[in-house]
């Protein structure tokens, strides 16, 4: 998308400090000591176009990739991406067995959530690789209203993106170009990845959003462990990258003591009381009170901060969605670098 | 760089000096991910590789597409992990019979740029800076004695494979010494379908097999002291066949 250059709000929590930046001034704002930990999972076609025997559109927003013939899954009637999620008309009533149609192959339903019509766990059969041969032909990237132009692709992939594990983009991470990832390897910081299938950012349903972020699927490789212990032996920050990252550590953590190799799903949700063992800093998006990522935010920075840090980036003009600007919040960031409030 | 359990992405993996790579890398250990534009020999080809006990998967896709990059990228990860080894060998001659430049149609040498230049550099960005986070990677850019001398009729290939080892020199040098390893080989001429198409008359029996020359580049990905940015000869390895 945009290659102007992304702004930075800076946020001190220690000191309760707020400054700008630009995202190129990260390797200067950080010591060697610190430990950039990214989310490495690409971006799967999530949307898919459907019909029901009676011939009527439902789009399948998928909440999880083909990896099982039981699919988690969120259903939107008529209409596309230039309708807002939230005035988008609900799907047809649809029952246990009944089959939604992409490109002529059936998915069933295999089961509806009580607490709402949308969420549907699909069976879709075949082996993972015809599943993921039909994804990729006929599946889109979840698109946003804000951007008139469909996105493919290539628009909604981090510059490190391996496996398909998320449905939307793990958007903290665009702004890390590969020159950056060389010059903050340059300065001797170290960047380690993690593979977190970050979920929907909203369904539209205010029953389904409130319980997000639902469970997502994480691999903590056992390199990316040894790097989190040798931050932790040099008094180094560890500094997520995405609040996907938060999650995964944190959740982690908060099962075995600290951060363990393998695969898990992530069933913590972090919010202003939460206990972190992990991660010290976090480089993220623009969020705005009332999002899921915005109470994992307040485990981060006190209330007031975090208001003030809303108020000077609508006052200045920061982009708060998936292709906007960025806020870097570590502490000790101000009183190491001199920086104003 | 050891092969075991490594995951190996060969683009024209289906047939020749790609099809032999996946062999000797998945007899090696590693699993290997064949990309090829037909379905028939590339069905044919991961039948093959299965039989030999290879953890093989076959996708269709068009590396001279840009579309089609990542949707082939997210199958292959989807099916084996995140990529450990990047081989750019899908070649096109760009005429299909060897023409003389000037005789060459411009949508020819679109098309030879397109899958042997423009190919790569998709993969290797998509690609590379993943490897970078992950701490280790091998992309390996198959070349061609045309890519430095020039031969009459071969300007459409000989020129694209030129840029292909620039592509290859220039990223190893823009990487310095991260943990991604960049090299270019040429393989030397070989009994391959393509050797068949350019030059139908030549006697094939004075060209090397493509299992060879799959054996030696083994060798190569193993051994570590090459340079990084390296145009290795294969013939020149040192190596017995």
């Amino acid at each position: 998308m945009s290659k102007t250059v992304t702004r930075m709000l800076l946020i001190d929590p220690q000191e309760q400090t707020l400054a700008e930046a630009t995202v190129d001034a990260l390797p200067r704002l950080l010591s060697e000591r610190d430990l950039f930990v990214v989310n490495d999972a690409a971006t799967l076609p999530a949307s898919l176009a459907a019909v029901t025997a009676r011939g009527e559109p439902v789009e399948i927003r998928l909440l999880e990739g083909p990896y099982g013939t039981h699919v988690r899954a969120v259903l939107f009637g008529a209409g596309d991406f230039h309708t807002p999620t939230e005035l988008r008309p609900a799907p047809p009533a649809l029952a246990i067995g009944a089959a939604l149609y992409v490109a002529g192959r059936a998915l069933a339903v295999a089961h509806v959530a009580a607490c709402s019509p949308r969420l549907v766990v699909l069976r879709w059969p075949g082996s993972a690789a015809e599943r993921f041969a039909l994804l990729y032909a006929q599946g889109r990237p979840v698109q946003y209203s804000y951007v008139p132009k469909p996105l493919a692709l290539w628009d909604v992939q981090t510059v490190f993106a391996a496996r398909p594990w998320a449905v939307e983009m793990p958007s903290a991470a665009r702004p890390l170009r590969a020159s950056l990832l060389l010059a903050l390897r340059a300065k001797g910081l170290r960047i380690a990845s993690l593979t977190h299938a970050a979920g929907l950012s909203a369904t539209g349903d205010a029953a389904l959003d409130a319980m997000l972020p639902l469970p997502e699927r994480y691999e903590i490789p056992a390199e990316t462990v040894k790097q989190l212990q040798r931050t932790q032996r040099e008094a180094g920050r560890v500094i997520a990258v995405g609040t996907s990252v938060v999650r995964a550590l944190e959740d982690s953590a908060a099962r075995h003591g600290t951060p363990r190799a393998g695969q898990a799903t992530a069933q913590l949700v972090l919010g202003a009381h939460s206990e972190k063992r992990v991660v010290t800093g976090l480089l993220t998006g623009i969020h705005i009170p009332g999002e899921s990522h915005y109470r994992l935010l307040e485990s981060f920075v006190d209330g007031q901060t975090l208001a003030r840090s809303v108020e000077l980036a609508q006052r200045h003009g920061y982009r708060a969605h998936e292709f906007g600007d960025a806020a870097l919040i570590v502490p000790g960031l101000a009183l190491s670098k001199g920086l104003a409030a | 760089m050891q092969l075991r359990d490594k995951v190996a992405l060969i683009t024209g993996g289906s047939q020749g000096l790609g099809l032999a790579l996946a062999h000797e890398l998945g007899r090696q250990g590693a699993k290997v991910a064949i990309v090829a534009r037909r379905q028939p020999e590339l069905d044919e080809a991961v039948h093959g590789l299965h039989a030999a006990h290879v953890t093989a998967l076959g996708i269709r896709g068009d590396v001279g597409d840009k579309l089609a990059i990542y949707a082939l990228l997210g199958q292959v990860q989807a099916g084996l992990g995140p990529i450990d080894i990047l081989i750019h060998n899908a070649s096109s001659l760009g005429p299909t019979r060897l023409v003389p430049l000037l005789d060459t149609d411009c949508e020819e040498l679109s098309r030879a740029f397109a899958v042997n230049v423009l190919g790569a550099f998709r993969l290797s960005k998509a690609i590379v800076p993943g490897m970078l986070v992950r701490g280790a990677g091998l992309v390996l850019h198959i070349s061609s004695d045309a890519a430095v001398n020039a031969y009459p009729g071969w300007g459409a290939y000989g020129a694209s494979k030129a840029a292909l080892d620039h592509l290859s020199r220039t990223l190893a040098a823009e990487l310095g010494d991260s943990p991604v390893r960049v090299l270019s080989i040429d393989p030397g001429e070989m009994d391959t379908a393509m050797h068949r198409a350019a030059l139908p008359d030549a006697d094939t029996a004075s060209l090397d097999s493509p299992h060879h020359v799959a054996q030696r580049i083994a060798r190569l990905i193993t051994q570590q002291d090459s340079p990084n940015g390296a145009r290795l000869i294969a013939a020149e390895s040192g190596l017995a066949s």
